[in-house]
């Protein structure tokens, strides 16, 4: 199956710094991709290549085995960038509009309606964007990148501005459009979220994917808590097949046990161990 | 269009615009009105008082009717790709089967439609203001009122080459400075014609085909007065702000191929242009 996209030896050079220094990665059809590291770390770069707005130095980049940036690959994309703006001017419905135009969709009302319905935008059809606070701005953005039935979605930092409402709502969309088939590249600081709802964590750092992994992956074991009569201990470095003799063990020492969990690292752990590791 | 309806520009450009034709139209009363105290007295010496003083204060407005739609061209598109990818306005329009060609050359048909309307409005405006004041009534009008629009148009062509490469600001200030220098250009040639200076008068004409707005502006001057002659024709071809020439038959095609050149090297350049 080809996937929908493909980045090979991706390099791009800003002056005589190196923005990416050799990325490779695939994302499946379907699958939802989170890519986390620190500012400058050349994510929102490998997005906009992606998405034919910047050119790399080196490599390639296609979508569903069309160059990116051709006009095959971008008629497959959606895009919410990190700082966007859309005419104030335009109505909800009327950008939508613009955007179905632009990309030739045949949807018309009802898939408008629809993708306002799915972003929680279904009573702000004729909302000025100018009326609009950031977070329904960015749900619209939302909206508007999934116009005319993109298979596959850059959303860059799409929650960054939403209460937790807005972020369940996206979290929800993210859901949604798993289960409709549509790849996701999502790009976040939120790494709790992205633990949430991604199928596969890359890590970038200083241009380069220096982690790549299921969440569950990528957080290793790091000690069984046990909670006795006596308080909680923590056993560190033991894991989950060590808990029947740790129990075991305090049991026969008279000891009344009242639980044992797995500690796991979180995917926050994960990210500052390897984005640390990475500099050191 | 609707971001400038809706920044109030052509709000702003209407009420500018009305207020320039009243002055013109108190001018140019005051200007016929002293013009024909001495009416009788010039047409014994040859003089067509009336032509003179309808050519020169249709002249004055004509550069001010420039001056105006440039300024218009130049609002419409000084941020049409810098300025607007770095407000973050051009991406999502990007990330669209739509080639960045495309996107500029629409760009540049609405400024040049919407200001070359706008010049073409405000010239009749000031033609019938004319007739209405001096019974004057020039001797073309269709040619001179399209090569203003023309002229315009080549403002907004430049306006947007610049703004691939730079900020909003940036641009506008360039374009000006450019704008100056082919008036200065016609100015030169003017006094270099006048004083006989033929290097002055060479770096003149090459500035004017470099940046051929002002032979357009020039050569519609001329259009005013075609079929002038004798002292009157001299005199009128001194004209304000740089003096009536005529161009010839070729000017207008030549326009058209400039405009084409700075869209393809626009084009060239917006391709390139990371965002």
């Amino acid at each position: 199956m080809t996937p929908v996209l493909r980045a090979e030896a991706l390099t791009k050079r800003y002056g005589r710094s190196w923005a990416l220094a050799g990325v490779d990665l695939e994302i499946e059809p379907g699958e939802l991709v989170g890519l986390l590291g620190p500012n400058g770390s050349g994510k929102s770069t490998l997005v906009k290549i992606a998405c034919g707005l910047v050119r790399p130095t080196s490599g390639g980049v296609s979508v569903l085995g069309y160059p990116a940036g051709s006009p095959a690959a971008l008629a497959s994309i959606g895009y919410l960038a990190e700082l966007f703006r859309f005419p104030g001017w335009l109505s909800a419905d009327e950008l939508l509009s613009l955007h179905q135009r632009l990309s030739e969709s045949e949807g018309g009302a009802p898939e408008r309606d629809e993708l306002l319905r799915l972003v929680g935008l279904a009573e702000a059809r004729d909302r000025k964007v100018e009326t609009m606070s950031k977070g329904m701005q960015q749900r619209l953005g939302i909206a508007q990148a999934m116009v005319g039935s993109a298979q596959l979605l850059f959303l860059d930092e799409p929650t960054s501005a939403l209460d937790p409402v807005g972020r369940r709502t996206v979290r929800d969309l993210l859901e949604e459009l798993r289960a409709r088939g549509v790849s996701v590249l999502l790009n976040s600081h939120l790494l709790s979220e992205v633990e949430l709802v991604c199928d596969r964590v890359l890590i970038l750092q200083r241009g380069k994917i220096i982690a790549a992994g299921r969440p569950s992956e990528l957080a290793q074991p790091r000690g069984v808590e046990i909670e006795t009569a006596t308080g909680v201990r923590v056993v560190e470095g033991a894991g989950r097949d060590d808990v029947p003799a740790l129990v075991a063990e305090l049991v026969a020492a008279g000891e009344q046990v009242y639980g044992a969990r797995v500690l796991r690292s979180s995917l926050e752990d994960v990210y500052l161990e390897a984005v640390e590791g990475s500099m050191s | 269009m609707q971001e400038a309806l809706r920044r109030r520009v052509f709000v702003v450009v209407l009420v500018l615009s009305v207020g320039f034709l009243v002055l013109y139209g108190l001018g140019a009363k005051l200007a016929f009105g002293e013009t024909n105290g001495f009416a009788d007295r010039a047409a014994q010496t040859g003089l067509d008082s009336r032509t003179i003083a309808g050519a020169t204060i249709l002249g004055l407005a004509m550069f001010a009717i420039l001056f105006l739609g440039t300024i218009l061209v130049v609002f419409l598109t000084l941020g049409a790709v810098r300025g607007d990818a770095e407000r973050g306005l051009l991406q999502p329009l990007l990330v669209r089967p739509v080639s960045r060609p495309a996107l500029l050359a629409a760009r540049f048909i609405g400024a040049a439609v919407t200001a070359g309307a706008y010049v073409a409005l405000i010239f009749l405006g000031a033609l019938l203001i004319t007739r209405a004041t001096g019974d004057y009534w020039p001797d073309r009008v269709v040619v001179p009122m399209v090569q203003l629009a023309a002229a315009v148009a080549i403002m907004a062509a430049i306006s947007l080459l610049g703004s691939i490469w730079l900020s909003g600001t940036a641009n506008g200030i360039a374009v000006f400075m450019v704008f100056g220098a082919g008036l200065t250009a016609g100015l030169l040639g003017q006094i270099a014609k006048a004083l006989g200076a033929e290097t002055l008068e060479s770096i003149s004409r090459t500035l004017q085909w470099a940046l051929p707005f002002e032979a357009l502006y020039q050569d519609a001057l001329s259009g005013l007065t075609a079929d002038a002659s004798g002292v009157t024709e001299q005199i009128v071809r001194l004209g304000p702000f740089g003096g009536a020439q005529a161009a010839g038959p070729l000017l207008l095609p030549y326009a058209v191929l400039y405009v084409v050149i700075i869209g393809a090297l626009a084009a060239a350049g917006f391709r390139r242009r990371d965002l």
